[in-house]
């Protein structure tokens, strides 16, 4: 047991001692031909990984290549079929969290594991082995304030969880893992939830970790980041290892190739077309959120046929419900919509969906599909009261098993069968299962939440082509997305959101980061007043 | 280290259990059951095997004992496939007690002083029934959608109310003019009484509506569009919303249905057994919450709702037996019912787990440095 509880509450000067003790030749941790198998699929096929002290090591690939089931075997979580863990070159055993805990192993998961109503030094005073019985908190949070420093990851020991952004929670779950004494810190698609302000700071704060002699494995499928922040990249396909190169061997280009097998074509959005009539027009609409303030004040704009609208802005000024009244799930308390020229205020979500507006919910596994239900059932979600697959009162399966092949083979949905539970599917496939739902209707709206978040990298490259191919079909698209980067490369025109009001539509090919950035912080720019000067009778409703 | 992984064994999870381990694993609760109710047995001084035997002989092994399973387990069937139905779209009723009883007034009121044609008295006692059961429902399950209330305690909270308007009536506006000293009302018209096989007291039709119905419920569910909008509702009432489904219509037919088979129930029990409204806790004997274990050996499907609601009937029908053959108190079904109840959802681990051995190479490992990881 060399390092069970030595790092906790001890310096940091201690911990890093421990690379330099007799075993300081061997890489601080090494996975050895480790094979783990699933009843169907072998989720990790003798892969090899190695990690230094002081090192950024990127574990790259695409969903369901068997980066997750490697972390959860060095986390204890699962045992390998085969194959060694070694640390400090000696061979381990992992046998659960704590032990791997015990051997300065730590864990950022994509899913916090946090109690909403504690404060963030009793959440991680939970997780202490020697916490006194009275005042648990009260050396801890000196020590947090210390740590939290040191690395920049300045949180309020004394805040409750619920009062933190998603970053935030995140630096309480890497402070729990340096507080416990991680010398080998895991995080896991960590800036899936971070706007790219905190992506940076995050950033920063790893690149203190490393500068401190910390092994950090950075779990990711975002080629551009780990390009930016790993010193070295394993990537991982299909449960391989495809290669492991230094970061001056690689580029973006070759990541992509091993990461997927072959090339990644990147859709050309066609030079714009847009018509000049609208598909969808708001004005002077208003909006109460959950909590019954006001979400949207004032807002007037519109989304032409043959056009992606992309709507920016940093996460709650809006966006959420911005797509809720577009979509019928939540009723605004002013304003006008039109879809077509037509007046579509008053209707729900079933009103919404006969008159042609297509939903890509931003929670694609617990809104945009039933995940206990088939892959099947979950294709006609919305479309089972329609013909050809409503017959009277009833259902006509074998209409729906007609369609759901060709939707399963037109989109790639990788499924065993049609009759699969769709909680079984990864990430991807979800999306797919979704768009090829939604779109399968010729819709003249395409809403799309966050289409993207947390996708492969052939699985965004699909979505992208299809939201691309809606609009050069003619429809129009809203797309909503906290990636600055995919907003510029698809949208004819990005609106950004402040505080529930329009703080100005952009030509994308004048869009940049700055620009945006601006905007999103509520600097509202000259001159674009005019676009919200829409009033209803220029709307003829 | 945990005491499974010394074994050589850890539990990992099911993606979705097989039907073969669902069946199994329903079947072996109940066995457990049944053993610690033959240790509650022999604290009697009754042997267990004895007792079974009896019970086996005078149930399972004799027509007038087997009609009398069936009989029992009509209820259970009705309330039960009802029960299904609504647990399938997570509206938890509890108040089929409550739902019987309102079929069986709607029934008694009609039977007594409603002169309708004869030939027209029983198919408008089972309507008023269902139409009285369904409304009992229909309360809790527009302030569900509509408000927000609780349904467990609205619905529970109606069983009283029902109850105790059954009591008002068989002593005040409905007692009987016989009945000096006792609580019942008058008997109902021969010519109206539900009509039986031979001399046994198994009132056939109300069994075949309880069948009709658990196939209806079956198509409903799997090949109506209603039936997958409750199923929706059910399973993720988030999707269901983004999918347009209208959860106050939705709700109010399915708990309409659900309410009304129970109340057909007790529309079965006074104009086929009783033939008069009687003591609430005589008309029923707890048909509705034990209808709950009925749905949930059932496990969502109306079909082995059949089954189970025989298997809950068998229950009842040894009661009456323990009773008279083996002078055991009669409410040791209540005891049979509760551990029933409570080793099949102790039994819910094994269906959501599984056992498996660790490979060889892993469990030496373990042995090896069992001292060590143990510090």
């Amino acid at each position: 047991m060399p390092f069970r509880r030595r790092f906790v509450y001890s310096d940091r000067v201690e911990a890093t001692s421990f690379s330099s003790e007799p075993h300081s030749k061997a890489p601080l941790l090494s996975m050895r031909d480790i094979t783990k198998r699933f009843p169907g699929v072998v989720a990790n096929d003798r892969v090899s990984f190695e990690v230094r002290a002081g090192e950024v090591h990127a574990l790259l690939g695409e969903n369901g290549a068997g980066k997750t089931t490697l972390m959860n075997i060095l986390y204890g979580l699962y045992h390998p079929d085969e194959g060694d863990v070694y640390l400090s070159g000696e061979p381990v055993r992992l046998v659960s969290p704590r032990d791997a805990m015990k051997r300065g192993i730590g864990l950022v998961a994509q899913h916090f594991h946090l109690a909403r109503r504690h404060t963030v030094a009793e959440n991680i005073a939970l997780g202490l082995p020697d916490t006194p019985m009275l005042f648990p908190t009260r050396a801890l949070e000196r020590r947090l304030t210390e740590l939290g420093e040191r690395y920049g990851l300045a949180v309020d020991p004394k805040a409750r969880i619920w009062q933190l952004s998603p970053g935030e929670q995140q630096r309480v779950e890497i402070l729990k893992a340096l507080v416990q004494g991680a010398k080998i810190l895991i995080l896991d698609e960590p800036t899936s939830v971070l706007t790219p302000q905190e992506a940076d700071r995050l950033f920063a704060v790893v690149r203190q970790m490393r500068a401190d002699g910390e092994a950090v494995i950075f779990i990711s499928h975002k080629l551009d980041e780990v390009m930016e922040i790993a010193d070295t990249i394993t990537v991982l396909r299909k449960g391989r290892v495809e290669g492991t190169l230094k970061r001056s061997e690689a580029n973006p280009s070759k990541l992509a190739r091993l990461m997927v097998g072959r090339d990644v074509a990147n859709p050309e959005r066609k030079v714009a077309s847009p018509s000049e009539e609208s598909v969808v027009r708001l004005v002077g609409v208003w909006c109460k959120n959950a909590r019954g303030v006001d979400a949207l004040k004032d807002l007037s704009f519109e989304v032409r046929h043959g056009e992606i609208l992309g709507v920016a802005g940093v996460a709650g000024n809006g966006q959420g419900e911005l797509i809720e009244i577009l979509t019928g799930l939540r009723k605004p308390t002013h304003g006008r919509i039109a879809l077509d020229g037509g007046d579509i205020t008053p209707l729900g979500v079933k009103g919404l969906f006969e008159a042609g507006v297509a939903h890509i919910p931003e929670d694609r596994n617990h809104i945009g599909i039933v995940p206990s239900m088939s892959v099947a059932e979950n294709l006609v979600l919305r479309q089972y009261r329609y013909k050809p697959f409503a017959k009277g009162m009833l259902l006509d399966w074998s209409a729906v098993t007609g369609f759901v092949q060709d939707a399963i083979k037109g989109y790639e949905i990788a499924t065993p069968s049609k009759d699969t539970i769709a909680r079984l599917l990864s990430g991807g496939n979800v999306q797919k299962l979704i768009l090829a739902r939604e779109l399968s209707g010729e819709p003249k709206l395409v809403v799309a939440s966050h289409p993207t978040y947390g996708l492969d990298v052939s699985a965004t490259a699909l979505t992208h082509r299809l939201l691309l191919e809606q609009r050069e079909r003619g429809a129009g698209v809203l797309l909503v997305s906290e990636d600055l980067e995919e907003l510029m490369k698809l949208s004819d025109r990005i609106m950004v959101l402040f505080s529930g009001r329009v703080m100005g539509v952009v030509e994308s090919t004048e869009a940049d980061r700055e620009r945006l950035g601006l905007m999103m912080a509520g600097v509202q720019e000259q001159g674009l007043q005019k676009h919200q000067d829409l009033s209803v009778t220029e709307m003829g409703i | 280290m945990s005491l499974l992984e010394r074994l050589g064994y850890r539990l990992e999870q099911r993606p979705v259990p097989p039907g073969r381990v669902v069946f199994l694993v329903t079947v072996g609760a109940i066995v457990a059951a049944l053993i610690v109710t033959g240790i509650i047995f022999s604290l009697f001084g009754v042997n267990p095997f004895y007792a079974y035997a009896t019970i086996a002989e005078r149930t399972l092994f004799n027509f007038r004992g087997f009609t009398e399973v069936v009989r029992k387990s009509i209820p259970l069937l009705l309330a039960g496939v009802g029960l299904v139905l609504a647990f399938r779209a997570q509206f938890w009723n509890i108040g089929a007690e409550g739902q019987i009883l309102a079929g069986a007034v709607a029934a008694t009121g009609l039977a007594l002083f409603v002169p309708l044609p004869v030939w027209l008295m029983i198919p408008g006692m089972f309507l008023a029934g269902f139409l009285a059961g369904g409304l009992w429902g229909l309360v809790p399950a527009y302030l569900k959608v509509r408000l927000g209330v609780n349904e467990i305690i609205t619905t529970l909270m109606l069983n009283y109310v029902a109850l105790y308007i059954v009591r008002w009536l068989i002593n005040g506006p409905w007692k009987g003019a016989s009945a000096t000293g006792f609580s019942y009302s008058d008997k109902f018209d021969r010519a109206i009484w539900l009509p039986t096989v031979g001399t046994t007291r198994l009132h056939w039709p109300t069994l075949l509506l309880g069948l009709v119905l658990a196939l209806f419920v079956a198509l409903l569910l799997s090949r109506m569009q209603l039936g997958f909008e409750i199923r929706m509702m059910g399973q993720s009432p988030e999707a269901a919303r983004y999918a347009g489904v209208n959860f106050l219509r939705t709700t109010l037919i399915l708990v309409l249905f659900s309410a009304g088979a129970a109340g057909l129930a007790g529309v079965g029990e006074v104009a086929g057994i009783h033939h008069r409204l009687i003591e609430p806790n005589s008309i029923s004997l707890g048909y509705g919450y034990t209808a709950i274990i009925v749905a949930l050996l059932a496990r969502g499907s109306p079909l082995a709702a059949i089954l189970s609601a025989l298997f809950m009937g068998l229950v009842f029908a040894s009661g009456d037996i323990m009773k008279v053959a083996l002078r055991l108190p009669f409410q040791i079904t209540g005891v049979i019912n509760g551990l029933i109840l409570m080793f099949v959802i102790c039994a819910e681990p094994f269906l959501r787990y599984r056992l498996v051995r660790l490979s060889a190479e892993h469990r030496r490992g373990l042995n090896g440095r069992g001292v060590e990881s143990a510090d």
